[in-house]
């Protein structure tokens, strides 16, 4: 069979590919957004003292980082409605399900780079902080977090495109995003390489560009030349 | 000295587990006194400094700031803290921010002052610490000394009335002992009521007008710097001393 350029043309600026994209970036931004802000208290939590809410948090890691995404898909999808009824109702689409299954599963994750990037902060700076009359509100906000932010952006991108390719297990719910959207047109034509092709182009821009999103990012991040305070002699 | 202490200390004892680390600790520090606390390493120093303005919370006992009493209902410890400044051993700036935003981050979110306001005030102490041209600068580009001073500045920029330093130049560089102990002595002269731990012995006999001595958790002696020095009542003491000469 002869690769048909005309076939991987059309089929790289049609709509249904571009469409496929859009769903399978949205729902990695909006589902990695929703683990975010899900596992940052949770983070907390389990670097904390309170052992009733750090025993919850690490039931959850631990619950969700064993289930496979695919599993958690089609229970969401099929299962769900089956206990919670406002599930049964039209508004409850693929796209809903595969977002709140992938956070679910996504927070599990993140909580961990978080969890080390927050650590990675020494004591004596969350004490500075304090020792100054800032509140704890404070010194999270404007001391602990920026700083733990710059360690967690690596992972975190990286997280990301773990997310982006996970998402195209979301074709088992019979969402539109692109590779769902790849699989049918094989399916249609059997044209398999013009619209692999096509869809793998995707997927190297996305991530092409998240990349350099990243760098960029860092490069901001990084406030001083040599880094961390004590350059010249440690504590003794 | 007439009238209430400062901050006073009155049987304090702090525990860590089965360990204790302060043990009936008694110490009133008036207005304008500068103390010098010296002990052996592991004798309770920061223990105890970090307990009068609340890092770590003592177990018995009572601490007071102004008449006001640490944990006491109704005293807010963050508002106590805003008037104790504090310089640490190991500078702690934040490594994110320029030596000028260290300084005006504090004022800014708990005095209530504008950015024009706290940056005026913060470029006037990075001055008196000899340090303003280096203001857009960040902590990491800078050497030792340079942010121990600013450490200095960034607590002065709260105004506050008492000072509380823990072994502000033992991690610098010999040659940058001196430039911290002289901002140090200059404050010290303005007025300022300080404890420092340090066993920088040329700095306690200019500076002090008592020195404390501690070891294992509690206060072995308070004297005069000359007296201390020349006279110490205690042989733990006298040993100590030896040892810092044959450093
Ligand atoms: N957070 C802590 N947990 C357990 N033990 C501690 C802690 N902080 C200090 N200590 C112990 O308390 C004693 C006094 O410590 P510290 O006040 O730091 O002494 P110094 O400043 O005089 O060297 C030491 O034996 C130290 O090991
Ligand atoms: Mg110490």
């Amino acid at each position: 069979m002869e690769f048909d350029t005309q076939v991987f043309w059309s089929a790289l600026f049609s709509a249904a590919y571009l469409k496929g994209a859009l769903i399978t970036l949205s729902l990695t931004v909006i589902g990695h957004a929703t683990a975010i802000v899900v596992s940052l208290p949770m983070a907390l939590v389990l670097n904390g003292s309170n052992r009733i809410a750090r025993t919850l948090a690490s039931g959850y890691v631990l619950v969700f980082r064993a289930v496979p995404q695919l599993l958690l898909l089609l229970f969401v999808w099929n299962a769900l409605p089956q206990f919670i009824p406002i599930f049964r109702e039209p508004w409850f689409n693929p796209f809903l399900a595969a977002w709140l299954a992938l956070s679910l599963n996504e927070a599990a994750y993140q909580v961990e780079i978080n969890r080390s990037a927050l650590r990675s902060v020494d004591h004596g700076q969350g004490a500075a902080g304090i020792a100054l009359g800032l509140t704890y509100t404070d010194v999270f906000r404007f001391i602990v977090f920026p700083q733990a932010a710059r360690i967690a952006i690596a992972p975190t991108v990286n997280e990301f495109i773990t997310l982006l390719k996970i998402t195209s297990l979301a074709s088992v719910i019979s969402l539109q995003e692109l590779m769902t959207v790849t699989q049918i047109e094989v399916a249609r034509t059997f044209q398999f390489s013009e619209y692999y092709l096509a869809a793998l182009i995707y997927y190297l821009v996305m991530v092409f560009t998240l990349m350099a999103i990243q760098k960029r990012v860092e490069r901001r991040f990084s406030w001083a030349r040599s880094g961390m305070p004590g350059a010249t002699g440690g504590a003794r | 000295m007439s009238g209430a202490a400062l901050i006073r200390v009155d049987s304090v004892r702090k525990n860590y587990g089965e360990f204790t680390a302060l043990e009936n600790v008694n110490l009133s520090v008036f207005q304008g006194e500068k103390i010098v606390v010296c002990g052996p390493s592991g004798s309770g120093k920061s223990t105890l400094i970090r307990c009068i303005n609340g890092l770590e919370r003592h177990d018995a006992g009572t601490i007071t700031f102004d008449g006001e009493e640490l944990y006491a209902s109704g005293v807010s410890l963050t508002r106590i803290r805003r008037h104790v400044g504090m310089v640490f051993q190991n500078f702690n700036l934040f490594p994110h921010l320029s030596v000028l935003e260290n300084c005006i981050l504090a004022p800014k979110r708990t005095q209530g002052i504008s950015d024009a306001q706290a940056r005026e005030r913060a470029r006037g102490y990075l001055d008196r610490v000899h340090i303003l041209d280096q203001a857009d600068k960040y902590p990491g580009e800078l050497s030792g000394g340079q942010q121990q001073r600013v450490a200095i500045a960034r607590a002065l920029c709260m105004e506050p009335r008492a000072m509380l330093f823990d072994e502000p130049t033992s991690a610098l560089d010999p040659e940058m002992i001196g430039e911290v102990l002289d901002v140090m002595t200059d404050l010290a002269e303005s007025g300022m009521t300080m404890i420092c731990v340090t066993h920088e012995m040329g700095f306690a006999r200019r500076v002090a007008d008592r020195v404390v001595f501690m070891d294992r958790g509690s206060i072995m002696e308070t004297s005069q710097p000359d007296e201390f020095f020349a006279n110490p009542q205690t042989e733990r003491a006298a040993a100590f001393l030896q040892k810092l000469l044959h450093l």
